[in-house]
């Protein structure tokens, strides 16, 4: 029988959820053995091959092609999993949700202390996403199935919970490893 | 800083004795003389009563009939509870934004008139009402609001309003109110003649002891709703520790829907204030204390002459009706705008001249309550049943109503029925022979015991009125069978999210969450799953909340879930691909599609 698919993205993140399950480390060699990883930055595979078993979804969504590759992780996803505060809550992107976008671009790209533009708009190249009107969690754009918190998650917690689900059964986190405070 | 304002102020805490547990009373009257508690205000009020600046602003956010900015010298409140609502009060609003050419929550440029609007003011019997600072007109049409503010740009002067008086006391000079009582059935207990003086004489022949008794033997519940077994409260208050006692009599009578009280100290005061003196005298009180809400100040001068009256009576002050060492007084405190204070422990709080925050409890008000006294709460209606027991012996009272529910109950009956108005009638009645008494026997649906009750469908029709089968406070709101129920749910669910005191998060969130989903199904955006999601929620809000409202707050949602669960059913749609249906990529990139001068590839493929 094939093995089980894995695919991960980080859409409004910082990649910081994925160094955390880089840290992991040795038993990413034991998570190899039992699984394929499919679309990922971790192996740079940018489309999906097939169906896959377990999408990890790290950010919130900022622009459209977040949502279409949200809603691309959906159809192909049996099981999805929001990884950390942004897909959870928005998180730091978010902070922009109290700002009007216009606002937001003058000061990102024009009027900020520190912005070298001497065309002094925004960048517009029609290549570049559109920007959604504030930044959404994940599960406000498709289903998610479950969250995992932190920031980033803890790496042993990513472990027990992809053993947990790899293996059928009911995942137990420690007390220690969903405290923050 | 004027002059006058530090004299004004200063007089007003010093006829309050510079108390600081009076904070009710002094933003009060600062906010009758300048209609709005300035900053300025703030800080001698909190010098004068020597607190912090922090607990007199916090006071004055917290109540809605206070404000810490100018406001008209006439605010127009007009009641947007779900009954007034369906009998037109949006057309009545929209009249009046029209007339004055504001929106809600604005003032004329003049700074004469103020639009605003409040819950359920207690008047759903003769909807649409309005409050126009003290005075009440009901049953308000489009075309007199017109009239109202025309008139009221000529004088200023909301009495002049009241063209034709009310039934009853609300003729009375003191009280000169266009509210009508609309007494519709007239029960063999409460309304009956009363025989002043005599309920006080014949408890004041018995022993505390045996009073208590008394109203054991009756079997005595409380009227607000929960139905807790009075005796045995005031059996508590009396068997704790303490030297100093209260009654507190509950006429904050906020629950929408809710109109009983009203009539009750309209029309039967004596016996109100009798019931208080009755408890006062059973668990060793010298103090009582009426909170009546703010929407019924109209009713204050003719309860105050009430109770001076008593006391030349001899029924009220010191050596009462000859009885050596019993003295008793009762003094009222107006509320100012806050469903939470008819819960007993934010009463409580509201008493005491903080926010009117619910309590922790245990201790329980019986050993920890009004200034951390042994105080008893009872609800105005309960209260005129002490007295009724009192009148005719424990025994008579027993033989009115069902098995454990003993005596009458006043209902207050408003929504698509003939004849709206308060009904006396035997706990144990059934639902069924209220309806057709009150020409509402077509009704679709019936909200039992106000917005935190139970909505209820014709299957439910031959239930019983009384504490173990559908216990209420009194309120039935009627509902045809042209009215929309998911609507009438929501007007629920956004009275709650704005009364919510915000203490604890269960409440403060969970509400929010409700109405968000609710409107997600109303908009045809749900799924089966969010049916679900709303019942798991509100059983949580309901478990963890703090307090009576967050208890009870998800029950319209909960009710109608399970009632009434096709009107949910046919508004909700499996979602195939797992999105979110309420996401519009489309609406999410307009504004950028906006800025950039560019359509998205994603949202219009």
């Amino acid at each position: 029988m094939a093995k089980p698919k894995i695919a991960t993205t980080s859409l409004a993140g910082c990649f910081g959820c994925h160094m955390s399950l880089l840290d992991i480390d040795e038993r990413i060699l034991a998570l190899a053995e039992i699984v394929d990883f499919d679309k990922s930055p971790l192996d740079d595979i940018k489309t999906f091959t097939g169906r896959c078993a377990v999408g990890l979804i790290e950010g919130g969504c900022a622009h459209e092609e977040n949502v279409e590759v949200l809603r691309d992780f959906r159809k192909h996803c049996d099981v999805l999993i929001s990884v950390g505060d942004c897909a959870i809550s928005g998180g730091i992107p978010a902070m922009r949700n109290m700002v009007p976008l216009q606002e937001c671009l003058q000061e990102a790209y024009v009027d900020g202390p520190s912005v070298h533009n001497p065309a002094g708009v925004p960048p517009n190249d029609p290549d570049i996403p559109l920007m959604l009107d504030k930044v959404y969690p994940a599960h406000e754009v498709v289903k998610i199935d479950y969250h995992l918190p932190g920031c980033p998650p803890p790496a042993d917690m990513l472990w027990e919970a992809l053993v947990a689900l790899l293996n059928n059964k009911p995942l137990d986190l420690p007390y220690e490893l969903v405290k923050y405070d | 800083m004027s002059e006058a304002l530090v004299t004004a102020v200063k007089d007003i805490c010093q006829a309050h004795e510079c108390d600081r547990t009076r904070m009710m009373d002094v933003v009060q009257a600062v906010n009758d003389k300048y209609g709005y508690v300035s900053s300025e205000a703030m800080d001698l009020i909190a010098e004068q009563l020597s607190t912090h600046r922090v607990e007199v602003e916090s006071v004055v956010s917290f109540y809605a009939f206070l404000s810490s900015k100018p406001k008209g010298k006439v605010v127009i409140r007009l009641c947007n509870d779900v009954i007034d609502r369906l009998q037109g009060a949006d057309r009545v609003g929209q009249a009046f934004v029209e007339e004055l050419g504001i929106n809600f929550g604005e003032t004329t440029p003049d700074g004469q008139l103020t639009l605003e609007t409040t819950p359920c003011i207690g008047q759903s019997d003769q909807a649409p009402a309005v409050a126009i600072n003290d005075v009440i007109i009901p049953n308000v049409s489009s075309d007199k609001a017109r009239e109202i503010v025309r008139e009221l740009r000529q004088h200023m002067d909301p009495a002049r309003l009241v063209k034709q008086h009310g039934d009853g006391n609300n003729a009375h000079p003191l009280v000169g109110s266009m509210v009508h009582n609309n007494i519709r059935k007239r029960g063999d207990l409460l309304f009956t003649p009363i025989n002043r003086g005599e309920a006080v004489r014949k408890a004041l022949a018995m022993s505390p002891v045996e009073v208590i008794r008394a109203v054991k033997t009756a079997r005595l519940r409380g009227r607000g709703g929960a139905g807790f077994p009075a005796g045995m409260k005031w059996e508590f208050t009396r068997g704790a520790p303490g030297d100093r006692k209260f009654v507190l009599c509950n006429a904050d009578e906020g629950e929408p829907g809710t109109f009983k009280d009203r009539v009750l100290l309209t029309e039967l005061p004596d016996r109100v204030f009798a019931g208080i003196t009755i408890a006062g005298y059973a668990i060793g009180a010298e103090e009582g204390i009426v909170y009546l809400r703010s929407e019924y100040r109209y009713l204050i001068a003719f309860l105050e002459s009430v109770l001076e009256q008593r006391r030349k009576d001899g029924l009220l002050g010191r050596n009462i009706l000859g009885k050596e060492g019993f003295n008793f007084d009762i003094r009222i405190q107006m509320g100012a705008g806050a469903y939470i204070c008819g819960e007993e422990t934010a009463l409580i709080s509201s008493c005491e001249g903080l926010r009117g925050d619910p309590k922790n409890r245990p201790p329980f008000p019986a050993q920890k309550g009004y200034l951390d006294c042994p105080s008893v709460v009872n609800n105005v209606e309960t209260l005129c049943c002490v007295t009724k027991i009192l009148e005719l012996g424990p025994a008579s009272f027993n033989e009115f109503g069902s098995d454990r529910s003993s005596g009458t109950k006043l209902l207050s009956i408003s929504g698509d029925c003939k004849q709206p108005g308060v009904y006396e009638m035997p706990l144990g009645v059934t639902l069924r022979e209220v309806l057709e008494q009150c020409g509402g026997a077509d009704a679709a649906a019936v909200q039992v015991g106000g917005a935190s009750g139970q909505m209820v469908g014709p299957k439910d029709y031959d239930r019983k009125i009384c504490f173990d089968d559908l216990a209420t406070g009194g309120a039935l709101m009627v509902f045809g069978p042209d009215r929309n129920i998911l609507k009438v749910a929501h007007a629920f669910m956004e009275f709650f999210v704005e009364e919510s005191c915000g203490y604890c998060t269960p409440c403060r969130v969970g509400n929010r969450l409700l109405m968000d989903r609710l409107e997600k199904i109303m908009a045809g955006l749900a799924e089966p799953a969010d049916l679900d999601y709303l019942k798991e929620l509100g059983q949580t809000v309901k478990t963890c909340s703090r307090c009576g409202l967050g208890q009870t707050s998800p029950n319209p949602i909960l009710t109608t879930l399970e009632n009434f669960r096709p009107v949910y059913e046919a508004m909700v749609k499996e979602e195939t691909q797992g999105f979110q249906a309420t996401f519009d990529l489309a609406q999410a990139v307009a504004e950028a599609e906006k800025i950039a001068g560019r359509t998205s590839v994603h949202a219009h493929a």
